[in-house]
């Protein structure tokens, strides 16, 4: 790679991109929006390092926490919520430290755009005394990266890379520098004061981390990702992390506000910047997206100067929810009186015409529907259907999802739900890669405490939401190497489960009858539904015949519209007391379902 | 510096990373800076999406309200939800035909009339240029390249040349299709 290469990259790809770039031996991760395309990236680009998908995010940071024990550079990636399910191995971490450089990358989600919840992993890392770089923009992520590796080396500790959807799902103009190969000795040295977290030696490195805390705080606070400006004579101060501050800087500028400006990208916060602003301003304005962590330290400092008041302000006017943007901050500038300058303030005429909403949808051809379609018809509508976290969490729109918390909650909640007396019938769903994520432990506590409740495990033979990534059941690893398909029946059976069957959900009849069995079956039962995901069989090459209207048939019942599938369109009558008609359109991928549906026989294959 | 500020709408699985893809390429290829911001994930399966690319722009990625100067509409309905973003100097150009969300398919709700949605948008805007863009591809030799064909309906607003942006094309659709995507980049054009 030639200084000074330029090339337009998506934020995930500029940080795989660093990461191969730093001589890493270890990149583990589960697939997880916005985090994904880091390792996918990685595997394309094929650099000299073991990549994974491993299980689930407790098993890949545990696997990248080995690697740097043994004296290597390793990666653990996850989405935000991913560090929930590796926080035990995380929160120790912090005591035991590292040997080889070690980056955790949390890819938050502020806004929810493909998430379950929004919550700021930087208090994670002030949770476990982890030093936290956020990046503001995709080139930012990128240089950041060896400059982690580095940190982590210097003091024996990770440090988590946590760059929000905007970093991560940005693009821009990357300005690539030369790849300086860095050689670590591999080798586990037996350590156990250090890796054995035994109560005598996990007090003494408790006391450790607190000690290194202020020497890691000053080299973070002096690093070059913050940034004060000062501004001669202004009065106003405003403070601004990570990504909000670029947004920040586009306002201030656009309303000509005389502000001296304080952008944060490290944590803990860099107290002597905050300390030298807070010096010459009378009041600030502290914008973060989410949570106030900049603000509590800047309120605390702001105690601590006897000789001054100083007005601050942050989430009484910062919104503490969502995603900001250069909108929301002028406005809030400008109803605060931080600006008189109103011509940005938020006010847009929407048009009058009503729009349809277009929430995301199951595809045409998607195996899901046709799964949820039989289950709906064997369990009946008043049954309880509590659900997990993939494509298949869009069955609420066919009222076969009642519930999604976390990955694996499904048949754990369903058990709960059984056992507080619901008498019901109770069917749950979960796909391949989540039941192997965390559905496991579930299924094997329900058998042990005999909940009486179906398991529908949707498979589809892959990741299909986060962009259809290979796992343990699919035989296949990242790097396309061959593996052993483990296979989900054999796991249920193991688990103790004594009805297990597996079913083609194309086969509506067959699959009913299976998933009424299943609801007769007393104790715990497991239907696995099996049928490639439509999209990664498409790209396989495999063409079905698609399927049309015989419309001199159709009887205008609108029994194969219920079924939800986008390629089926209803045309009314188009004179008073006639039948309108369905018909179908090019999206269809040809699963055939809607023929085995119609009561009329009048849809059939394209001739 | 030239800065603009361009908003790409339309259906997830319609193509609008490779539509924003082709312009931020050929900007960069340009020694322009660049910042673009892309839908991934959920909504990816048949939600709205909207790719925000800020040509000549170093700051943030995402358009503030009211300051595009073109709304790149791949669907109708799209273009208008999304036109809250426009300026009123702004253009518009936009792919007539619909896609119909599951919810009017269904029944549910009804899908607003083309031409009223399409004069609609004219009052927002300084000019727009509707295209009957799928028509146009299957003229230019395949149905896909519709997007292409939008991006050289664009191609006569944004400050980037015709050679950048055709070297982009050349560089990002699959090889095979290079040719019927030139011509249907030339197609639009002439919109």
């Amino acid at each position: 790679m030639s200084n000074n290469t330029i090339s337009y990259l998506l934020g995930n790809h500029a940080i795989a991109q660093a990461i191969s770039q730093c001589s890493t031996d270890v990149v583990a991760g589960y697939p997880g929006t916005p985090s994904s395309e880091i390792i996918e990236f990685l595997a394309a680009i094929k650099p000299d390092c073991h990549i994974e998908w491993s299980v689930n995010e407790k098993v890949a940071m545990e696997v990248a926490i080995g690697a740097s024990w043994a004296g290597g550079r390793s990666v653990a990636t996850m989405k935000h919520v991913g560090l929930n399910v590796a926080s035990d191995p995380f929160m120790t971490l912090a005591y035991t430290g590292t040997r080889g450089g070690m980056i955790i990358i949390s890819a938050d989600d502020p806004g929810c755009h493909s998430s379950q919840n929004e919550q700021d992993n930087r208090r994670y890392a002030a949770f476990a005394q982890i030093p936290c770089l956020d990046p503001a923009v995709p080139q930012e992520a990128y240089d950041m990266v060896s400059y982690a590796f580095e940190f982590s080396e210097k003091f024996n500790m990770p440090v988590m890379l946590r760059p929000t959807t905007r970093v991560c799902h940005g693009k821009s103009g990357i300005k690539l520098r030369t790849s300086t190969p860095v050689h670590h000795e591999i080798g586990f040295k037996k350590i156990p004061s250090r890796w054995v977290m035994l109560p005598a030696h996990a007090r003494l490195r408790h006391k450790d981390l607190i000690n290194k805390q202020q020497e890691m705080a000053q080299e973070l606070g002096s690093s070059k990702w913050n940034d004060l400006d000062i501004i001669e004579g202004a009065k106003i101060g405003i403070i601004a992390s990570g990504v909000a501050s670029v947004y920040t800087k586009e306002c201030l500028e656009k309303l000509s506000i005389k502000a001296s400006f304080l952008k944060i990208s490290t944590y803990p916060p860099p107290v002597e910047l905050i300390k030298e602003l807070l010096g010459i301003v009378d009041k600030v304005l502290v914008i973060e997206e989410m949570e106030p962590i900049v603000e509590d330290v800047v309120r605390s400092i702001s105690n601590s100067i006897s000789n001054k008041e100083i007005e601050i302000h942050g989430k009484d006017i910062i919104p503490g929810y969502g995603e900001l943007n250069v909108s929301i901050i002028a406005s809030c500038m400008a109803s605060s009186g931080f600006t008189e300058n109103q011509k940005e303030a938020d006010i847009v005429d929407k048009t009058s015409i009503e729009l349809p909403n277009r929430p995301p949808v199951m595809c045409p051809g998607c195996p899901h529907r046709a799964t949820y379609y039989a289950m709906k018809k064997a369990f009946g509508k008043d049954a309880i259907f509590p659900g997990d976290i993939g494509c298949y969490t869009l069955g609420v729109q066919m009222e076969t999802m009642d519930t999604c918390l976390c990955m694996g909650a499904s048949i754990t909640t369903a058990t709960g739900i059984y056992h507080a007396g619901e008498t019901k019938p109770i069917c749950c769903s979960i796909g391949d890669s989540t039941f192997l994520h965390t559905g496991i432990p579930g299924l094997l506590n329900a058998v042990y405490n005999n909940a009486d409740i179906t398991v529908a495990i949707l498979d589809n033979r892959t990741t299909a939401m986060t962009g259809h990534q290979p796992h343990p059941g699919t035989g296949q690893t990242v790097t396309g190497d061959a593996t052993y398909m483990v296979l989900l029946e054999d796991i249920a059976k193991s688990c103790g489960v004594q009805f297990v069957k597996v079913t083609d959900p194309f086969n509506i009849e067959s699959t009913t009858e299976i998933f009424d069995k299943a609801k007769k079956h007393k104790g715990t039962s497991v239907v696995i539904s099996k049928q490639e995901c439509i999209i990664t069989a498409r790209r396989r090459g495999i063409k079905p015949t698609p399927f049309e209207v015989d419309i001199d048939k159709c009887n205008g019942c609108r029994m194969c519209i219920k079924f939800g599938c986008p390629a089926i369109q209803f045309t009314d009558a188009q004179v008073e007391g006639e039948k309108g008609y369905a018909h179908i359109s090019n999206l269809c991928a040809g699963c055939g379902v809607c023929a085995s549906i119609c009561p009329f026989d009048a849809i059939k294959e394209v001739c | 510096m030239i800065e603009f500020d361009l908003v790409i709408v339309g259906v997830g699985g319609q193509g609008a990373i490779l539509t924003s893809d082709i312009v931020g390429l050929a900007a960069v290829n340009s020694g322009v800076p660049v910042q673009a911001s892309e839908t991934h994930g959920m909504a990816q399966r048949g939600g709205s999406v909207e790719n925000h690319v800020r040509i000549g722009l170093t700051y943030g990625s995402l358009i503030p309200k009211r300051q595009a100067d073109c709304i790149l509409g791949l669907e109708p309905a799209e273009a208008l939800r999304a036109v809250d973003y426009l300026s009123s100097q702004g253009v518009i150009v936009v792919n007539t035909n619909p896609i119909l969300p599951i919810t009017a398919l269904s029944g549910a709700c009804e899908y607003p009339d083309v031409d009223m949605m399409i004069n609609e948008l004219r009052n927002y805007c300084k000019e727009l240029v509707a295209v009957d863009a799928n028509s146009i591809a299957k003229q230019a030799g395949h149905p896909l390249t519709a997007n292409v064909v939008m991006i050289g309906a664009l191609s006569k607003f944004i400050p980037l040349s015709v050679e950048a942006l055709e070297e982009s094309i050349r560089r990002l659709v699959p090889p095979k299709t290079v040719d019927v995507n030139i011509e249907a980049f030339r197609l639009g054009r002439l919109q």
